[in-house]
């Protein structure tokens, strides 16, 4: 059993899958399926490869790249990534259910494609030697664990506020939530915003901890992968996806002592996964569960919900009456 | 005028088989309202399944290195074999990853992501198996044809045009039976409202199951049809064709057939137009029409305004 260790460079990869499971799912809580983060993402590795091998200025002269040459990447491409997730979102927000997943499907593709026959955006080859802002994959550790518990405190934080109930409801019912005078639009294209600026910053670290980026890194197979983590941890509150993030990410490194069979084992988990747990590993129900029997019956502040009602806001697995 | 027969043959020959290919996903949303995201797999052995039959030998890298049948099948018997062998592989991904939810009538949502995964779970398989190196149908497998034709001056191989003619006769049978028969259109009160189908006494259940089995055999056709013409490029190889094949079902209308039919024909021929210095992007057309598409006309070509219900 010697073989099989968690290192610190897939803790890191793990930190990373629950970043975008946090970005594939803030759309989500508002019941817009959008497949976009990996396209984001892309956008933010490139950038970040671009900027940090081409403008020499950003470098410094530490043998290490500044951190803050670093946290300037991170805010150039969380704008850009929110500017065009604001022109995409008004248009492709108007179509709903697997009309938006197509459609954010083609975005990717259609992105990746582009940068792959740009050679200024690293072409079929990519950008090599990017600089290295941590001597160590414990430091990368450190940072995107640092980034990941700012983003779940505030994704706790919006699940408590206005915006947060607002995006349940119209997940609940779209109409439903407009009668009621909810901007839907509005809150569906900052839900949409928000997973994209998520996803870009997620993308810079990626680009600096991998060293290397191509266009390949952002493809179809990413969306799934992504997807699968929200629909496997649990689509309704944030831990869901931060688990499932976790697992997933980790699962076919551990499944490595099967050998070739692990990817077949990847894809036997998503799809018995939802058939099993329709609504992921984590609902907020259970957590609630799972708060009181820890006996930390700590008075917080919960959303004004009829207590003991299970059926209260579905998620993705919610049985369709 | 040579040149433009050729392009047109081309266009047509590639569209012909998206076009095969994008009825069956055509063809489950058509009844199930979802997306089968497991149906490029099945092409994918469609193509290894018509390799096989025809008496290949698996290669060096998977765990059958080296294993062939015991019998070797010329082409025109081999690739219907492999069409109803990946039948009768949509029909166990339809029992397993779309009758439970089914059943419990989940979010159709849920659906793609079960069969996403029964895909994920069929393309290792595959590499596990055989191995990822690409696999070739000899030339000679369509013995008594010539590799090329002159057609009005042009030379066009006999691939193409078999192609072509494959693609025509089966959309031919499927529309016929649809639009013909009973249980077409059994199949298409199913479609319409599969609740108020069911009041009516009909199996709908087995009519979903009939419409999951015969998208794997066109998917399965198509494959041993790209494997001819091109190559078998990997177990990945269905995958490029899964994302076209939702290019051509968004232009032509989620759920209408004949519409795939003309998505196909149209992304076909404008990526035989897409002049070669542009070649990298060829990929991008199908994507360009999906995108636009949506946003200017989501139903499509030739779909169907549905209107919500409130």
């Amino acid at each position: 059993m010697g073989d099989l260790i968690i290192d610190a460079s897939l803790l890191q990869q793990m930190l990373i899958g629950a970043l975008l499971a946090l970005s594939v799912y803030l759309p989500l809580r508002c019941g817009q399926l959008s497949l976009a983060t990996p396209g984001f993402y892309a956008i933010g590795g490139t950038l970040a490869a671009l900027l940090s091998t081409r403008v020499s200025g950003l470098g410094g002269d530490q043998p290490l790249y500044p951190l803050a040459s670093l946290l300037l990447e991170m805010a150039l491409a969380g704008l850009l990534a929110g500017v065009l997730a604001l022109g995409i979102g008004k248009v492709v927000l108007r179509l709903r259910g697997v009309y938006l997943a197509i459609a954010t499907i083609a975005l990717v593709e259609i992105l990746r494609v582009t940068t792959l026959n740009q050679e200024g955006l690293g072409g079929a080859v990519g950008i090599f030697g990017i600089p290295q802002p941590f001597p160590s994959p414990e430091g990368y550790g450190l940072f995107t664990l640092l980034v990941l518990l700012v983003v779940c405190w505030l994704c706790d934080r919006l699940e408590r506020q206005r915006i947060g109930l607002a995006m349940e409801a119209i997940r609940d019912d779209e109409l439903a939530a407009a009668c009621q005078g909810i901007d839907t639009d509005r809150i569906k294209l900052l839900a949409f915003v928000f997973s994209a600026v998520l996803a870009a910053l997620v993308g810079v670290i990626s680009a600096h901890f991998l060293n290397s980026w191509n266009a390949r890194l952002g493809n179809f197979d990413a969306s799934i992968t992504t997807l699968a983590f929200v629909v496997f941890g649990g689509s309704r509150t944030w831990p869901g996806p931060v688990l499932g993030g976790l697992l997933l990410t980790a699962l076919p490194e551990l499944l490595r002592p099967v050998g070739d069979l692990r990817l077949v084992v990847f894809g036997l988990v998503i799809l018995l996964g939802p058939l099993m747990l329709p609504q992921g590993l984590i609902t907020p129900e259970r957590l609630r569960g799972a708060r009181q029997r820890l006996l930390l019956l700590v008075p917080r502040p919960q959303p004004h919900r009829a207590a003991g009602d299970p059926g209260a806001g579905g998620g993705l697995g919610e049985e369709r009456r | 005028m040579q040149d433009l027969i050729q392009l047109l043959l081309n266009g047509l020959s590639t569209g012909a088989v998206y076009a095969l290919f994008a009825l069956g996903y055509t063809l489950v949303f058509s009844v199930l309202g979802v997306i089968n995201f497991a149906h490029g797999a099945v092409f994918t052995l469609g193509a290894y399944f018509t390799y096989l039959l025809i008496g290949g030998a698996v290669g060096a890298n998977g765990l059958l290195a080296g294993w062939q049948l015991p019998f070797a099948l010329p082409f025109w018997l081999a690739l219907p074999l492999a069409g109803i062998a990946a039948g009768g592989v949509a029909l166990v991904i339809e029992r397993i990853a779309f009758a439970p939810l089914r059943r419990r009538s989940a979010d159709p949502l849920l659906a793609l992501i079960t069969s996403l995964g029964a895909g994920v779970v069929l393309v290792n398989l595959i590499q596990l198996l055989v191995g990822a190196e690409s696999y070739a149908i000899p030339t000679g497998a369509l013995a008594g044809l010539p590799a090329a034709i002159g057609v009005l001056g042009a030379q066009v191989r006999s691939v193409q045009l078999l192609l072509l003619a494959v693609a025509t006769l089966l959309l031919a049978a499927l529309s016929f039976w649809i639009d013909g028969t009973r249980s077409g259109k059994a199949l298409q009160a199913v479609s319409e409202d599969a609740i108020t189908a069911r009041l009516l006494g009909i199996p709908s259940d087995r009519l979903i199951a009939i419409a999951f089995g015969l998208s794997g055999v066109l998917a399965g056709i198509a494959g041993g049809l790209v494997a001819l013409s091109v190559s078998i490029a990997g177990p990945y190889f269905g995958i490029g064709y899964g994302l076209k094949g939702l290019g051509v079902l968004v232009l032509g209308g989620l759920g209408s057939i004949p519409g795939a039919v003309l998505g196909g024909l149209i992304i076909g021929l404008a990526e035989a137009c897409v002049p070669a210095a542009w070649s990298g992007y060829r990929d991008v057309v199908a994507y360009g029409f999906l995108f636009v598409m949506l946003l200017v006309r989501p139903q499509g070509l030739l779909g169907r305004v549905l209107p919500t219900k409130v």
